[in-house]
């Protein structure tokens, strides 16, 4: 009897103290839960497990990161507390864990949190609750919405504004092509065919004339290519993960098909999709990038390259530098320190969102010359820029002018 | 290993049916209590996390009836969730139905589409009819993006669902409502399949679990209650992939992998086959051990979730019910 009531004492003590300190911090300085004096919390879901789970670098990366800038000494005396939970790609899993870093952790936002799917089942509560959902790690377009979801915001180009720019380009080289389009059966496939049709609008069916879709549960995709091959197709629309984009190539040089090859972003990894499908093979394929490739030996007397490589060495030494998700989570890492540091001691959830939409031409180290990234109170999509390029004798050679293409034209 | 040697071989498997699918009335009790109270302390989001738990166990106390009933393999429980949840959602959204009045129609749907597997499934048994059902899972989250059904599905982008609020303007927060919500729900299917197990049919079942020629020697119409147990179990997964979806707020294919097939498995697996009450023991085990896991190390947590499994399948190779009877043992003593 007595262990209990003294068990309720301690609680109810803890109740009490906790509504006092959680009270006792609005009231005092311009800091919302999750920041303190001495640190700033920031939460992350990743894919640490389950399907996705090779994405589950780009948090490593980015914790990594955290870790050099507080060793640095933090941003203006504060250091980054990055609390990375696992959902293993599925939404209930996110919902769960978002809930536990919001409720229970008390982060003061959630920072590029990864997924399609596992990201739209919180998109609604964060708004709800306020709680930025900052530089979600998806390739849809639906993140720029600041009017239905202002706690909302996405980070790379999306899937669609890639496959505008790869239409246009296809209607500038080739007016009348005849294009067959492989895509992935998930969002990312989709969303591609839905960017070549917006910008191929009434002439679309004239101009696909095959679309292939496969699963990524199939062991190979051999026999969609002969099969596309077959349509007497002349331009080639590669939107696949890397796996199968290296057997796409492959597969074409085996059957000497060679059509305008225009390949995804997600797939243009040297180290592990050019090279394992034959750097003879894979000459000429066109795509359209944002991110330097750290495999990639034209960036070595690179400044930024430099920077993030000597990152590599000392905080994540042994990692493959041919896996982009690096440069990736590095970048985004980078994009949030910048917002926080614009935020200066006004760190509140709205002030953060209202920085985070007035980034201005900032130039993180791993992005392309000349790509900048810019947001507006209107405008929730901070990278929109790509620029054409080419394979050629084993580099990606960079042609053309740098294309932005907003969501919206 | 003498002492443990011995609690296995004490506690077999084969106990009289009606005792041994259900907890005593003192058990029940203190279980019923401590899931009505324990809201009152915790925080919202352990009150999610809670609620979740109560929806997979009802998911996993129907795998039961089918497996530790019936003597049938499912790997495809995922697929009847999903149909269930989609239902829910479907109406939910598109159609306005009330989210409680959903669930009786997913459950109905559900038990059609589960006694019509059933029925190809009666050619099937065993290792082949666990394979026929894992089809099922896998081929269900590629059915759901068809674009045929995308105009209700939402395709791959998914459904968000508006969570309910407590009715009769009661002074209860969405998610504590959720829970009593969930928790009425789950005690009801949990009083109702006790005495299915406990009725004609529910012998009938394990008679033809035990032995299917003896059964049906016995006169028992060994297709009808197979079919009917895959029905019924369809039909229960389908009411708790309602709630889910109405917890989660969300439907999309990627929620409804074979992943959580396996997961439902394992759970019926570590709560116990054939005993329901280790039905929420198994579903506190798919919710709180992967984050348990997670904590041992973020690269690993497959790896160290896995270690944990062997472990309680080695020390517990009859799930939770090993622990009960225990438990029960050492009362019993006392109590002499």
């Amino acid at each position: 009897m007595s262990f209990s009531s003294s068990k309720l004492a301690v609680l109810s003590a803890a109740a009490l103290l906790f509504a006092a300190s959680s009270h006792g911090a609005l009231a005092q300085k311009k800091y919302d839960p999750g920041v303190t004096d001495t640190e700033i919390k920031i939460g992350n879901v990743e894919a640490y497990s389950g399907p996705a789970s090779a994405y589950g670098v780009i948090g490593k990366t980015e914790e990594a990161y955290f870790r050099m800038i507080n060793e640095q000494g933090g941003i203006n005396g504060r250091k980054i507390n990055f609390i990375s939970y696992d959902d293993a790609y599925s939404p209930p899993k996110t919902v769960e864990q978002v809930r536990k870093l919001i409720e229970s952790d008390e982060v003061f936002l959630v920072f590029n949190a990864l997924g399609t799917p596992t990201q739209t089942a919180v998109q609604k509560y964060h708004n709800v609750k306020k709680v930025p959902q900052l530089f979600v790690a998806t390739g849809a377009s639906k993140w720029n919405d600041p009017k239905e979801f202002p706690w909302t915001m996405g980070f790379q180009p999306s899937y669609r504004v890639e496959a505008r720019i790869f239409a246009k380009y296809i209607l500038k080289e080739k007016p009348n092509a005849k294009v067959a389009v492989f895509y992935a059966n998930d969002d990312f496939g989709k969303d591609y065919l839905a960017g070549l049709k917006d910008v191929f609008g009434g002439n679309s069916s004239k101009l696909i004339v095959a679309e292939e879709s496969y699963e990524t549960s199939e062991p190979s995709i051999d026999a969609h290519i002969v099969k596309l091959k077959d349509t007497g197709a002349d331009v080639f629309v590669n939107i696949s993960t890397p796996k199968f984009a290296a057997q796409a190539i492959k597969k074409m040089a085996e059957l000497q098909w060679k059509p305008m090859h225009l390949m995804t972003d997600v797939s243009i990894s040297i180290g592990a999709v050019m090279k394992p499908a034959g750097l003879d093979a894979s000459e000429g394929v066109l795509s359209a990038g944002y991110l330097k490739d750290a495999s990639d030996s034209q960036w070595d007397g690179d400044e930024g390259m430099k920077k993030f490589k000597a990152f590599l060495d000392k905080y994540m030494p042994g990692a493959n530098i041919a896996d982009t998700n690096l440069v990736y989570g590095y970048t985004a890492a980078q994009t949030m320190v910048q917002v926080l540091k614009m935020s200066g001691n006004d760190l509140t959830r709205a002030n953060v969102m209202k920085q985070a939409a007035s980034i201005k031409d900032f130039a993180a180290d791993a992005l392309l010359p000349g790509i900048k990234i810019n947001t507006s109170a209107t405008d929730f999509a901070p990278i929109e820029q790509l620029q054409m390029m080419r394979f050629t004798r084993g580099k990606w050679e960079l042609f053309g002018e740098i294309i932005s293409a907003e969501t919206g034209g | 290993m003498s002492a443990l040697q011995e609690i296995v071989d004490t506690q077999p498997i084969e106990t009289t049916p009606k005792k041994y699918m259900a907890l005593g009335n003192y058990a029940s009790i203190v279980v019923v209590i401590l899931l009505c109270v324990a809201p009152l302390i915790a925080k919202n989001f352990v009150i999610f996390q809670m609620t979740m738990v109560l929806i997979y166990a009802i998911a996993v106390l129907a795998l039961n009836i089918l497996t530790g009933g019936s003597g049938q393999f499912s790997l495809g429980q995922s697929a009847f969730y999903a149909l269930g949840a989609y239902t829910s959602a479907i109406l939910m959204e598109v159609g306005g139905v009330n989210y409680a009045l959903t669930l009786p129609i997913a459950g109905g749907i559900c038990f059609i589409a589960g006694y019509l597997f059933g029925l190809p499934a009666l050619r099937l048994s065993g290792i082949y009819l666990a394979l026929a059902t894992f089809a099922l899972a896998t081929a269900m989250p590629q059915l759901l993006k068809l674009h045929y059904f995308e105009a209700w599905t939402g395709g791959v982008q998914g459904l968000v669902i508006t969570k309910p609020d407590a009715p009769f303007g009661l002074p209860l927060s969405q998610d504590m409502w959720l829970y009593y919500f969930v928790l009425v729900v789950s005690m009801a299917i949990y009083v109702a399949s006790v005495n299915l197990l406990k009725s004609r049919s529910g012998r009938a079942m394990m008679a033809i679990r035990d032995n299917e020629i003896a059964a049906s020697a016995m006169g028992v119409d060994v297709a009808l209650y197979k079919t009917l147990a895959f029905g019924v179990s369809a039909g229960i997964t389908g009411v708790a992939g309602g709630l889910g979806a109405i917890a989660v707020q969300f439907v999309a294919p990627d929620s409804y992998t074979i992943q959580l097939a396996i997961a439902l498995f394992l759970g019926m697996v570590v709560g116990g086959v054939g005993w329901l009450p280790g039905s929420i023991v198994g579903a506190a085990f798919i919710v709180f051990v992967p984050n348990i896991a997670e904590h041992f190390s973020k690269g690993l947590s497959g790896a160290v979730f896995g270690l944990i499994l062997v472990l309680i399948i080695f020390l517990l190779p009859h799930g939770s019910r090993q622990i009960a009877y225990t438990v029960q043992g050492w009362v019993h003593k006392l109590r002499k």
